[in-house]
């Protein structure tokens, strides 16, 4: 899939490309896109990040989400150019070089990923929630994640996995 | 890579953005939260030569209410924003109750009031609530603004009458004739799925009489469907129990359900009955308990 996007970078007469520049996981990168390329496609195989899963690819299943401006998209309904001078957080702007986020921490104590193919998704969603709400309850939990599928149907976990985040983050903060 | 081959343009005003619809000669779309168009894209089911990407045009990601109480919605005010509004929660209950139910969480973080209603989905949610609340679109186009009712606005599934070089800049929920009430039931499978059938429900009342009446029906025809004699039986009368019962058979009778894979047409047009009963019934009683 790599020469897909080295093929679009190559500028050719015919071809419209945008340079775009998107602070990715606090880091500024750059390239010429087709307007046409999605976030998704970017990220994954232009700048290497295959955190972002791609599952349904029709805005259902939301293992594509990440992080816009601080708000969960699906990056696979958000055309690259979109993106333009924002900042976006994937999967893998969650981990320090050190540390785990306490996110992906909740996932590996409470069982909280089974395939791990919905993860990236539900842990950027989770993120989105508890930034804006330290202190969920199981219902806002399963109400904020609803926009996220797991076919392994590991929900019960997830949600744990969620509640044990929070309860960190509120820990650590106070 | 799905989508076919377009232009693309971003523009940082009104001004702008029409004259680039009128270089489009009507090859161009509006890309405002693109939770319809982006999926319509990479189907090929839209393949615009022109894509005007209206996300950079600052000041229309509002939505306020005027002193007369009148509500207006910029043409980027999202989804999400609605939702989380402490004035909409508070002044708009028909509003406030669907915003919760349209798409996913995370569609609504990007998809716009407005770009749903010009998208004119049959299963739309907002396109009901506007009908039921008399609302109206303005658009632009190089000539100035004009207000386009709703009810004239969807011309069909899927499509509206602007006009090639117009932008809808806002919808515009007009003020209450006195207290406004009102909500939005939705059966869905699961959270995401277009409704199996929905009602929008929105009643201003005055000294315990209904002053004005708006009942409108999503999934249940080829368009929104305006129950317009359901609500115009509730006006001039007080909400009670035979009244409720004759609006919701009269929404009923005017559904066009079909049969598919989320119900039978005889469920459905249960569901528009129940709900319209349910809605006007709790209406009657926070009504009550605010007299």
């Amino acid at each position: 899939m790599t020469s897909l996007f080295e093929e679009i970078t190559e500028t050719s007469v015919d071809i419209p490309v945008r340079r775009v520049t998107i602070t990715v996981n606090g880091e500024k990168r750059s390239a010429n896109v087709e307007p046409r390329l999605l976030l998704a496609h970017l990220l994954r195989q232009g700048f290497k990040l295959t955190g972002t899963h791609t599952g349904c690819d029709t805005t259902n299943c939301g293992a594509c989400t990440v992080l816009v401006d601080g708000r969960p998209a699906k990056s696979c309904t958000m055309l690259a150019v979109q993106a333009d001078g924002r900042d976006v957080m994937t999967v893998e702007g969650l981990a320090t070089a050190s540390e785990l986020h306490p996110i992906q921490e909740g996932f590996k104590e409470e069982h909280g990923l089974q395939c791990g193919y919905c993860t990236p998704g539900m842990m950027l969603a989770a993120k989105a929630l508890l930034d804006e709400n330290p202190d969920p309850t199981e219902d806002e939990v399963r109400w904020a994640l609803s926009g996220n599928l797991c076919r392994c149907t590991g929900y019960q976990n997830i949600v744990k996995s969620v509640l044990w985040a929070a309860e960190k983050m509120r820990n650590s903060a106070g | 890579m799905y989508p076919s081959r377009f232009r693309y343009e971003s523009p940082t005003s009104i001004e702008e953005a029409i004259s680039l619809l009128e270089e489009g000669k009507g090859e161009a779309k509006v890309l405002a939260g693109g939770q319809s168009l982006v999926p319509m894209l990479k189907l090929r089911f839209a393949s615009p030569e022109l894509l005007v990407d209206i996300n950079n045009i600052a000041d229309l990601d509002y939505h306020r209410f005027d002193a007369d109480g009148s509500l207006h919605i910029g043409a980027l005010c999202r989804h999400e924003h609605l939702e989380k509004s402490a004035d909409i929660s508070a002044r708009q209950p028909t509003i406030a109750a669907a915003a919760p139910l349209v798409a996913d969480p995370i569609v609504r973080t990007r998809g716009t009031f407005v770009g749903s209603v010009c998208h004119a989905d049959p299963q739309g949610d907002w396109a009901s609530c506007m009908v039921a609340l008399d609302g109206y679109i303005v658009a632009q186009g190089p000539n100035g603004r004009r207000n386009i009712p709703v009810r004239s606005f969807v011309s069909g599934p899927f499509q509206n009458v602007l006009a090639y070089n117009e932008l809808a800049v806002e919808a515009v929920i007009p003020a209450p004739q006195g207290t406004a009430l009102g909500g939005y039931m939705k059966l869905e499978r699961r959270v995401g799925d277009f409704a199996t059938a929905a009602v929008a429900v929105a009643v201003d009342m005055s000294g315990g009489k209904v002053t004005r009446a708006g009942i409108a029906l999503t999934g249940v025809g080829g368009t929104t469907v305006d129950a317009s004699d359901a609500a115009a039986a509730l006006v001039g009368g007080s909400l009670d129990e035979a009244s409720i019962a004759q609006a919701a058979e009269l929404a009923a009778s005017v559904a066009q359900p079909r049969s598919d894979h989320r119900g039978s047409a005889s469920y459905k047009r249960h569901i528009i009955s129940t709900f319209t009963a349910r809605l006007l019934g709790s209406i009657s009683e926070s009504n009550e308990r605010a007299a």
